[in-house]
């Protein structure tokens, strides 16, 4: 049996339905990800595992225990919200030691917890300090300090990154991963950023408008996503709309805008297919090796690769290239395209247009 | 700012700058000049510089008397202001936008009535042969009517009514400040409801407790027409007496002196209350 178990979890507000018959099982320790765009339904999810929202049907299990029949102050989770919620009026120990206070914990346990939870999140020096005079990195450790000293059986981030510079959350990003390891304490993260997801989580559970999509290792949803939403929520990718020629064990051909392309064995068959490539995969070559050619229209340097957009016979094109500190075709630049047509990811055709 | 702009904010603020010399500074210059002359009943008021008003009020057992019926009523209002606006503000800011902004109305509604119409309801209302007691004897819960006209209780009553708004808006403003999410934290780590109001919400609406205290503090010591009209001549507080020596003995000098020391006391206890506050929360707030 899963340690967290959410099964058929429903939410609607009126006409709405927020979270749509989700089901998800969480292994004791693991770091697991619900991953998706604003309004998907993640954070509803979030709330109602911990308490804050009924759910319309469906039931969460904690370690055997239904936790939806619980009220959000006996659950004993750990929660890190989008804002801190650090309490203004209290110094961070204070801050840290108000969950051992309400657990009538006595005075000496709870001094030495709490030193250690800070030690935990490299803060034992600021104990005294109140939140307003500290960094939002800083912060962040004090809530993450707050929600574990309890030892929580599930620990709940909300977005815990989304308030931080683009430095300082690759930071806390390993910061996050190294606490999660050494509390070893299961961990349920919400985020709308997929390099976060990514990074920190053993699983990302990826949900589009109320709904579970895909749940998979990080790399795997990368690799083999199992629509175009998530190839294209996912990282850069392009989508070309397709139908698939003729199929067989060895690969597949299709038709694209009126090119013929090899691809992998496809099982969506036969007709309308969306093709997803992504942008790091193509590479620039020789003229005699190009599977197509086309002319650079736009060049964007990002320190340590190349963005190009590239007009070729498919539409245009997404390519990416490590910068090797050499020169790269410029604006205008023919440049001839090719990739290994097992990096060609055949999805169903989007509803709508591609 | 380019040179040459300089003076431009000065002249913009000059209106409001003329206003506030000649409406405010200048009559409180002239009164505190006035303070300082004499006054006999045969030769009325000597251009002459001395303490001897302010000896008389300093020496005089019955104006300490006025002065303290003065700030007990204003402490009384205050506090009772800060434990009826508290929870009125707490529901306020979780109110729904639309019952809010009506409730809004509905704490302002005192503000809107004129001071006098608003005491002489009051009077109708606390006199001995007024709506209460007269209800109270109808029903046999009294015989002799309970004395709530020309009482310093009955002037509180009345203060409360008008000064609760300011209160209300004063921690409503602190409460707005507050993350939301505090309370949802705390409730995580396994606060009870009145626990998380006690030691989350409460010392995170103090700031407005306190800023209100001062605004319906210094409102409270200098009003008039309240005390004036429910107190009438037996309770007197300060600006009745000044109004009485203005308007009745015609002693301005004593009148201006009587004046100036409300202004000073007021002033100090708010400055001590201020500077209290600031040090007490200067490492949370700001």
């Amino acid at each position: 049996m899963p340690f967290l178990e959410l099964s058929g979890l429903t939410k609607r507000f009126g006409d709405v339905t927020a979270v749509d018959d989700f089901s998800l099982a969480v292994e004791k320790g693991e770091f697991v990800s619900l991953l998706g765009p604003s309004g998907c339904g993640k954070t509803t999810t979030l709330q109602m595992i911990a308490g804050f929202e009924q759910p319309s049907s469906g039931h969460i299990t904690l370690n055997g225990r239904r936790l939806d029949e619980v009220p959000a102050r006996q659950r004993g989770l750990g929660i890190v919200f989008q804002t801190y919620a650090l309490f203004p009026h209290m110094t961070v120990e204070e801050n840290v030691a108000f969950g051992l206070e309400m657990r009538g914990i006595g005075r000496q346990d709870r001094k030495r917890k709490v030193a250690a939870a800070l030690d935990l999140v490299h803060l034992s020096n600021l104990s005294a300090r109140y939140p307003r005079a500290m960094s939002g990195g800083q912060r962040q450790r004090v809530a993450l300090a707050r929600a574990l000293v309890i030892e929580p059986e599930l620990l709940l981030l909300d977005e815990p990154l989304s308030n931080l510079d683009a430095k300082l959350r690759e930071e806390m990003q390993l910061e996050l991963r190294r606490i999660q390891q050494e509390a070893g304490v299961t961990t349920l993260l919400v985020t709308h950023d997929q390099n976060e997801a990514m990074a920190l989580s053993d699983r990302v559970a990826v949900m589009h408008h109320g709904r579970l999509m895909q749940e998979e290792t990080p790399f795997h949803v990368y690799e083999n996503p199992k629509s175009s939403f998530i190839s294209t929520f996912l990282g850069k990718t392009n989508s070309l709309a397709a139908t698939v020629v003729k199929t067989d064990e060895a690969g597949s051909v299709l038709a694209c805008n009126g090119m013929e392309l090899k691809g992998p064995a496809a099982h969506h068959l036969p007709g309308p297919v969306t093709l997803s490539l992504r942008p790091e995969r193509i590479e620039i070559v020789e003229e005699n090796e190009a599977v197509l050619s086309g002319t650079v229209i736009e060049r964007i340097f990002l320190g340590d690769q190349w963005l190009f957009r590239i007009e070729t016979p498919l539409g245009p094109l997404l390519v990416v290239r490590r910068n090797r500190g050499l020169r790269e075709p410029e604006h205008g630049e023919a440049v001839h395209l090719a990739w290994t047509p097992e990096h060609l990811r055949v999805l169903p055709a989007e509803e709508g247009a591609a | 700012m380019k040179p040459g702009s300089r003076g431009r904010p000065w002249a913009l603020s000059a209106p409001a700058l003329l206003l506030f010399v000649v409406l405010l500074m200048v009559p409180l210059v002239m009164t505190f000049i006035l303070s300082f002359h004499s006054f006999s009943f045969y030769g009325g008021i000597a251009p002459t510089f001395s303490l001897e008003n302010y000896a008389e009020v300093l020496g005089d057992s019955y104006f300490y008397e006025i002065f303290g019926r003065t700030f007990a009523i204003a402490l009384a209002t205050t506090v009772i202001c800060a434990v009826v606006g508290l929870p009125q503000a707490y529901f306020l800011s979780r109110m729904r936008p639309f019952w809010r902004s009506v409730m809004i109305l509905v704490v302002l509604g005192p503000l809107l009535i004129s001071v006098v119409v608003r005491t002489l309801g009051w009077a109708i209302l606390l006199g001995n042969k007024g709506v209460i007691n007269t209800a109270l004897r109808d029903i046999g819960l009294i015989t002799s009517p309970i004395r709530m006209m020309y009482t310093s209780g009955g002037i509180v009553l009345a203060l409360v009514h008008v000064m609760v708004p300011f209160m209300i808006l004063a921690i409503w403003a602190a409460l707005q400040r507050q993350d939301p999410a505090t309370e949802a934290a705390a409730e995580s780590l396994g606060a009870r409801p009145f626990t998380i109001f006690r030691r989350i919400v409460l010392p995170q609406a103090m700031p407005g407790v306190l800023s209100g205290s001062l605004i319906v503090f210094s409102l409270s010591a200098s009003a008039f027409a309240t005390p004036a009209i429910l107190g009438g001549r037996r309770v007197k507080v300060v600006s009745t007496t000044v109004y009485d020596e203005f308007l009745n003995t015609l002693n301005w000098p004593l009148g201006a002196a009587i004046a100036i020391l409300l202004l000073v006391s007021v002033l100090t206890i708010m400055l001590a209350w201020n500077k209290l506050v600031e040090k007490r929360f200067a490492g949370v707030f700001e």
